[in-house]
């Protein structure tokens, strides 16, 4: 056993994290800025932080993820980092020229109070940012909220960007959340079908699921340009997928460019990608387009046709509040009993939401938020109320071993399998995808369990 | 396919290091030529580089922390001991289960604590107002659950700042639990400039807290430790594995697999044998001083270095049995081995590699790819220090830094009941004269040809630079690197963490490496780069239908 130590009975725990759903601010607040066009990540702290992101992105991603960091050394940490960050700016715009510079802060500058507008206004003063070049900035305390709540916080970074020229621009602002670059490829297609113009910020489509054609480009076509982040503050709206990645970008850009925003879940299974879709239908005054509708009727269809093996199978669930929301109702949707749900990020609403979602479920449903909120105590609910399926990321492996559960997995991150970056789980299309990769998983596990007499061909 | 000859369109170094160097402002142009190294023949000297110096800001290096060398690197593989991160929760979930090193725990009543990941994630109220009550709740709440042996704390960079006395919780609930030794360190990330001072720092406490607490006698027959082995992806395995063939007893691995009880018995061993020299030179050197255990070198990479260094510790030994011992296994792991280079060679002949890796890996790996007919046109580390470069003979005259001057020296002395010199010094100097080095590593230079290129800490740039000009059939890094060099077409081999390989170690390593070398250079995939269209763009007249 792998996690042999793991009790079934539960005491309460008051300071120590075991086997944390949830990791730190920065790596959010990277991943988010990788989304831009041409932009370069920095991370302002010890070299470790910026190696350790680099590390868990480039494994989960398999492409390659370019950051600086501000080396930090004894001397900075006391005497303060903006020499360093100063010198980065410099070096960095020097040696690899990238458009945009997103610096985040860590654990150790915020703890000594650097001070980061100051900081990047004097690298502006002191001619270190280029003519028409960026930096953008994220404050990402590693002991604040989780990697969500980076993400979000540079998200917001990109959104005081934004400008009002006075005309709007008819389109449509989405900000996606931290879902995969397929799915944001997924979430434009959508968009483009419905014939609504948008701006999705950040876009790691075609940056983070690039080729391999010989070539190394540093800062691959794809991402949001810093002209889109300009005009996003002239849209017609903003579609915030998710409250814990996108809301607080979108209302940033409500009160200060009057972009008015709406918050929706993460469009993962049939419901919430109804809401969106009829959301940027209502916005644009059009009519979905057939090809649309055939989509949505795809997914119904496969609903049906596998129902039979997905009906009452329990699941327990790790990851983040946006996704698990949308997850949460879309199993529900199924007639799939999610029972233990677990997510390291912090927010009172996560567990009224799922609550909610649940409450018709004749079966006692266990989620927690925040700190507390870890694998193992997720293990140990499952060992007190096994489960059928687990749905999260690579960690749950070891849960899943022990425990002869099988395994789907999705979230972050993934280390130990491909796909994820390539195939969308969000839409009506992504709907498909999830339902197959859900029902492999139960269909592999009853091939392997059933006895010879009740093997069967046809299934 | 006969290996392709690169030579030909080759730059030369020095102007390779040239076209390098002049992207870069004036200031970190000077201090990278003194890092860049070309290999030249000098009287009487190996040529002088630059190592564990402070990295620029700004430039993107492959190089990690303080934490992750401490934590990560040498306590991350020891299965039995609670490692608990004081600080915020990225650390620990960086640093859990993602180095690749193996445990056997399979023992009935063996603990295995490795797959867990303990954190006190700290909040923003624990910054303001001190983690240290926090701290004492985890240790408390880690004791009972687990009641372990021993408990380890691991400093992040804010608990250092905020002033946490982490040593001070330590000892107070050493005293209070009775039966867990609990110790801790003060790893937090900005301290040094690489990874190489976390290893330090580690194995300082290490020295302090575990070894030498136990000093029963461990059975077996020519008792040694090997120091500065991770067992990445089971190399430690066929270490052992060929050891216990020739009749050695592996008392202690540093760190590979290894358990408190190990660690609290190494000083029972005779001989230390030191695979990764950058990381706990210094440690055997203090095993030596404190209880008389002498050191060699040797390097398990390679079946030619696997045999030489089972050569060391028989003569060592000095005993006919395991000379002979160490004889017949060599008879019989070796020829397998050389019929498998022997195969693959034709497919791998002539072509080139270059190796960014660690402070031992980029030099241990060279005999690997010898053995495959490959060549070295550059190596360089990425932690090492000048000594592991150009050998030990350098060490006196190593500069000092602030930098270096943070990370704690150990004073030791030889202990009052307990040290033995396993070897009279009339022995140590019969065993020299006939050849045996004690305390002695050359170093990676002296083992590169004639106008090969050594780089101290490369960055991305750099990294791709010497790729786009010298374009090896091979590149050696870690996980940072491998994408944007594959995205140029070149395979690219992780020698941090082996991909999902291994072991490399030992004779049956050296098997594993050659196969996968030949899987990597030889991938149909580096001929799929450009579509047909993108080949032959001009459109002809007209299709040919059948």
């Amino acid at each position: 056993m792998l996690l042999r130590h793991t009790p079934k009975e539960i005491n309460e725990r008051r300071a120590l994290t075991i086997n944390p759903a949830k990791t730190c601010q920065p790596i959010g607040a990277m991943y988010a800025a990788l989304g831009v066009h041409g932009c370069l990540p920095h991370s302002h702290g010890s070299q470790g932080c910026c190696a350790y992101h680099r590390s868990a992105l480039t494994r989960h991603y398999k492409e390659p993820i370019s950051a600086g960091t501000s080396s930090f050394t004894e001397g900075a940490s006391v005497f303060g980092g903006q020499a360093n960050l100063l010198q980065a700016i410099d070096n960095m715009f020097t040696v690899y020229e990238p458009e945009v510079v997103a610096v985040h802060t860590t654990c150790l500058s915020e703890t000594i109070g650097d001070d980061l507008p100051q900081i990047i206004d004097k690298a502006g003063k002191d001619g270190k940012i280029p003519a028409g070049k960026h930096v953008i900035y994220a404050n990402t305390p590693s002991y604040v909220g989780s990697h969500v709540t980076g993400f979000s916080n540079m998200v917001k970074g990109m959104a005081r960007m934004a400008e009002s020229g006075g005309h709007k621009n008819g389109k449509v602002n989405v900000i996606p959340g931290w879902v995969e670059p397929a799915d944001m490829e997924e979430i434009k297609r959508l968009a483009g079908l419905i014939g609504v113009g948008i701006i999705l910020f950040p876009d790691t489509s075609g940056i983070l699921n690039g080729p391999l054609s010989g070539e190394f480009k540093m800062f691959p076509e794809g991402g949001v340009t810093i002209e889109q982040l300009k005009s996003a503050g002239d849209s017609i709206g903003t579609l915030a997928l998710g409250e814990w990645c996108s809301a607080d970008a979108a209302r940033y850009l409500d009160t200060n460019n009057k972009v008015p925003c709406r918050v929706l879940d993460i469009p993962i299974g049939l419901k919430a990608t109804d809401r969106f879709v009829d959301a940027l239908r209502i916005i644009a005054g059009v009519s979905v387009p057939e090809e649309v509708t055939h989509e949505r009727g795809q997914l119904v269809d496969m609903i049906s046709d596998m129902h039979q093996y997905f009906y009452h199978k329990t699941v327990a669930l790790a990851g983040d509040p946006d996704q698990l929301i949308a997850l949460t109702e879309f199993l529900v949707s199924i007639d799939m009993w999610p029972i233990h749900i677990v997510s390291g990020t912090p927010g009172k609403a996560f567990v009224g939401r799922i609550k909610e979602l649940t409450a018709d479920l004749p079966c006692q449903v266990n989620v927690k938020s925040d700190r507390n909120a870890d694998m193992f105590l997720l293990h140990q609910w499952i060992k007190q109320q096994p489960v059928d399926l687990l749905i999260g990321n690579s960690y749950l492996k070891y849960i899943s071993r022990d425990e002869d559960i099988p395994l789907v997995r999705w979230g972050f991150p993934i280390l130990d399998r491909v796909g994820h970056q390539y195939f969308p789980t969000v839409g009506y299309k992504g709907g498909l995808r999830l339902l197959e990769k859900i029902l492999t998983a139960i269909l592999d596990r009853k091939d392997r369990d059933d006895t010879e007499q009740a093997f069967e061909l046809v299934m | 396919m006969p290996a392709k000859n690169s030579k030909l369109a080759r730059p030369t170094p020095a102007r390779l290091k040239e076209e390098i160097l002049k992207k870069y402002p004036p200031k970190v142009a000077r201090k990278r030529a003194k890092q860049i190294l070309i290999n030249e023949a000098l009287e009487n000297d190996t040529p002088e580089i630059t190592a564990n110096v402070r990295t620029i800001p700004g430039i993107i290096t492959m190089r990690g922390c303080t934490y992750a060398g401490c934590k990560g690197v040498i306590m991350g593989p020891t299965r039995d001991i609670v490692n608990i991160t004081h600080g915020p929760i990225g650390c620990g979930f960086y640093s859990w289960l993602t180095r690749r090193n193996q445990t056997d725990a399979s023992a009935p009543d063996a603990h295995n604590y490795m797959t867990y990941c303990f954190s006190t994630d700290m909040q923003d109220k624990d910054i303001i107002f001190g983690g240290e009550k926090k701290l004492e709740q985890a240790i408390q709440e880690a004791y009972d659950l687990f009641h372990p042996k021993g408990i380890a704390i691991f400093a992040t960079c804010p608990v250092g700042l905020i002033g946490d006395d982490i040593h001070a919780v330590a000892a107070k609930m050493k005293r209070k639990l009775g039966d867990c030794n609990v110790f801790a360190f003060s790893c937090e990330g900005y301290k040094g400039v690489s990874q190489s001072a976390g290893h330090h720092i580690a194995n300082n406490q290490v020295f302090r807290h575990l070894v030498g607490q136990n000093d029963e006698p461990k059975p077996g027959e020519y008792k040694i430790s090997l120091l500065g082995e991770y067992n990445i992806g089971g190399d430690g395995f066929e270490i052992d594995r060929i050891l216990k063939k020739c009749g050695i007893t592996n008392i202690a691995t540093f760190s590979g697999n290894s358990s408190y009880d190990q660690f609290a018995s190494a000083h029972t061993a005779d001989l230390n044998a030191v695979m990764c020299h950058r990381s706990i030179n210094y440690v055997a050197d203090m095993l030596e001083i404190k209880f008389g255990i002498p050191w060699v070198k040797v390097n398990f990479i390679g079946a030619e270095a696997t045999s030489k260094s089972l050569r060391k510790i028989a003569q060592y030994f000095g005993e006919r049995k395991l000379i002979d011992r160490v004889e017949e296994v060599i008879a019989e792991e070796l020829p397998p081995v050389k019929a498998v280079a022997e195969e693959v060679r034709p497919r791998t002949e002539g072509k080139t590699a270059m190796l960014f890796v660690g402070g031992s890996r980029a030099h241990h790996y060279q005999e690997l790819f010898k053995e495959l007919g490959m060549q070295t046109i550059s190596a360089g580390y990425e932690f090492a220090h000048r000594d592991d470069y150009e050998g030990r003979h350098v060490l006196p005259n190593l500069q000092v830094d602030a930098d270096s001057r943070n990370i704690e020296e150990i004073e030791v002395h030889p202990d009052e009941s307990r040290h033995n010199p396993r070897k009279s010094e009339a022995e140590m100097t019969e065993l020299t004269e006939a050849g045996l080095k004690f305390k002695e590593y050359d170093g990676m230079i002296p083992d590169m040809n004639p106008g090969a290129m050594v780089i101290d800490d490369l960055n991305q740039y750099e990294a791709e630079k010497m790729v786009e000009m010298l374009k090896p059939d091979i590149f050696c890094a870690g996980i940072k690197e491998k994408f944007s060099i594959q995205k140029l077409g070149i395979p690219m081999k992780q020698l941090h963490s082996y991909d999902s390989g291994g072991p490399y170690a030992g004779f049956r390593g050296a098997v594993n490496f050659y196969h996968e070398i030949d899987r990597l250079v030889n991938s149909r995939v580096w001929g799929y780069m450009k579509a047909p269209w993108q080949e032959n763009p001009e459109l002809s007249a007209t299709y040919v239908w059948e």
